[in-house]
């Protein structure tokens, strides 16, 4: 199971990140989550929202170049130490993590990893076996 | 003091002048006529022969070359000479990436160096001299063609090359300097790094001599100023020789052209109609005392004005006006010829779209050039490293095209303005042309 990222190119300008998220809020599109990169002279917006397909559709429609990603989304209970060790078992099965944010779940104590791996299948199914619960488009909603 | 490097030639009555040029000419023509094949064929598609070629006045009745045949005979195809007669090799580069090659027999050399003997002559060098050149040595033709000048004078010379400007320094105030051959901006730079070391006392420079670039009189006036020495202008391309093809002398208003190897002509870049002296066109050159490489009636795209007003100097030869504008789209940066078509054959290599903006900008007294260019879906990935990693496969492939490093810059799609008629796909924001 996989949540659907969409990765969008920005210029390095104040700004640019603000059209975004005005292109999206003014079709009721809801950031979910927001995680950007950045080079020397552009960046990337990495963003979870509710519903990807209206997203992409109204990005491309003004131009921007997006590309939509699967990454993993794991249930990560509100509580000291629950990260570090999620992070640790990939780390021992040698799952190397190329970014990783943030998602405040919308019931209580709660909270969702986004991460993107080396090797996001072989990350699923250790993480699976370990017993940390993998979500879908769902708990994005 | 020593004035003239060949004081018989550089003096020569305007008589005289035309005489050698006709001699020349009609001998040249002659030459390339038996052994390059495209001067036949090109003199042939116009119904001329080498007996319609009586003199110097007849030059406008031959065919011009340009840049796209040089590219178009490479490597071998303009060859005079066996090449078993040849003994160097220059390069700059072309329209589409293929480099110009020129070939020097051991004549060729000693006239080029000769025209760069009198160029240092005229900016007061003697054989007292400690001449330190700036300008890069190898396929370009700054280093070598400087160097050669040098030594026929017999000027101590300092090969420095570009670059490393704390040796430079070193070596100006260890070894005393006393003419500084570079780029005009390399100049500029040299005299900030030498203020800010506060070894200006330590130079002994007088006079520099500069080239290879558009530079503007401000840009002579302060590094005049900030370097006590006066500064000559040079002229050169590689196809015709390299620097030295035109020199200033003390008047500093223009640079006479050595007429006697190199005859220049102003045309209308439009009809290729021979304009009069003293109005703006494209500057034509026909080299008539070369061997390997000669080239007749070869357009040059530099916008000048050429002057045969009596100059104080005593020289006779007809004056070139610094270059004040081009009629194709080459940019000068660093020294290096820039086509936007190299750029383009590089950005369609490597997949991305036409849509690019060039800028060129001087920052610090040395030129900078930026590509933008358009993000594409393709060119695109939520992995930064990916994306950055493609910038520098650019960033490469435009260094191994221009042989300089072009910034990068990856644009939002549709940010490039899109203009009605031609694309404007340069802005320079040098203004180094006056006039």
């Amino acid at each position: 199971m996989t949540v659907k990222q969409i990765s969008v190119f920005l210029e390095n300008q104040p700004g640019k990140l603000a059209e975004v998220a005005a292109v999206l809020s003014a079709q009721k599109i809801n950031l979910r989550a927001i995680s950007v990169a950045e080079a020397s002279d552009f960046g990337i917006a990495r963003i979870i929202v509710d519903d990807v397909f209206n997203a992409v559709t109204i990005l491309k429609n003004e131009n921007y170049i997006c590309s939509i990603t699967d990454v993993i989304a794991v249930e990560v209970q509100d509580e000291p130490g629950m990260l570090a060790n999620m992070i640790a078992v990939l780390g021992t099965e040698g799952i190397n993590i190329e970014y990783m944010y943030t998602i405040l779940g919308k019931k209580n104590d709660v909270a969702y990893m986004i991460i993107r791996t080396n090797d996001d299948a072989q990350a699923a199914k250790i993480l699976d076996a370990k017993g940390f619960r993998i979500v879908g488009m769902d708990a994005m909603k | 003091m020593k004035r003239y490097f060949q004081p018989e030639i550089e003096c020569a009555s305007r008589d005289e002048i035309h005489k050698i040029q006709s001699e020349r000419l009609v001998k040249q023509v002659r030459n390339v006529w038996d052994n390059v094949p495209m001067y036949r064929k090109k003199m042939e598609k116009k119904g001329l022969t080498p007996e319609d070629i009586k003199s110097v006045d007849d030059l406008p009745k031959l065919p011009f070359i340009e840049k796209d045949d040089l590219r178009d005979e490479y490597p071998y195809g303009l060859l005079a000479r066996p090449l078993s007669e040849c003994v160097r090799i220059q390069s700059t580069s072309g329209t589409t990436g293929r480099r110009v090659v020129a070939f020097y027999t051991q004549h060729d050399i000693d006239l080029w160096e000769d025209c760069c003997a009198r160029a240092i002559v005229a900016a007061g060098g003697t054989k007292e001299d400690v001449c330190h050149v700036s300008y890069g040595y190898g396929l370009f033709t700054g280093g070598p063609g400087l160097n050669g000048g040098s030594h026929k004078v017999g000027c101590l010379t300092l090969p420095m090359s570009s670059g490393n400007t704390e040796r430079q320094i070193q070596f100006m105030t260890d070894l005393g300097s006393t003419i500084l051959c570079c780029t005009p901006s390399y100049a500029a730079y040299l005299a900030e790094s030498i203020h800010e070391k506060g070894v200006r006392d330590q130079i002994k420079l007088k006079a520099g001599i500069f080239g290879a670039e558009a530079w503007t009189e401000e840009m002579r006036h302060d590094i005049e100023e900030q370097l006590g020495i006066k500064a000559y202008d040079i002229y050169g391309l590689t196809e015709i020789s390299g620097p030295g093809v035109a020199f200033e002398c003390e008047e500093q208003t223009g640079m006479h052209v050595n007429e006697d190897h190199f005859i220049p002509e102003i045309i209308n870049p439009i009809t290729g109609e021979v304009l009069p002296d003293g109005e703006k066109g494209e500057l034509v050159f026909t080299s008539i005392s070369k061997e390997a490489f000669p080239l007749m009636r070869y357009r040059t795209r530099d916008i000048c004005i050429l002057s045969r007003k009596k100059c104080s100097c005593g020289r006779t030869h007809v004056k070139m006006s610094k270059p004040l504008g081009r009629s194709d789209d080459m940019l000068i940066v660093k020294g290096v010829n820039v086509f936007p078509s190299q750029i383009e054959t590089v950005l369609m290599n490597q997949g991305y779209p036409a849509n690019y903006q060039i800028i060129v900008d001087r920052v610090n007294n040395s030129d900078t050039i930026e590509v933008q260019v358009e993000m594409t879906p393709e060119m695109f990935s939520d992995n930064l490293s990916v994306v950055s990693e493609k910038e520098k496969e650019l960033v490469n492939g435009l260094k191994a095209m221009l042989g300089i490093y072009a910034k990068v810059k990856l644009v939002a799609p549709k940010s490039i303005v899109r203009s009605e008629g031609k694309a404007v796909r340069v802005i320079d924001k040098r203004n180094l042309y006056q006039g």
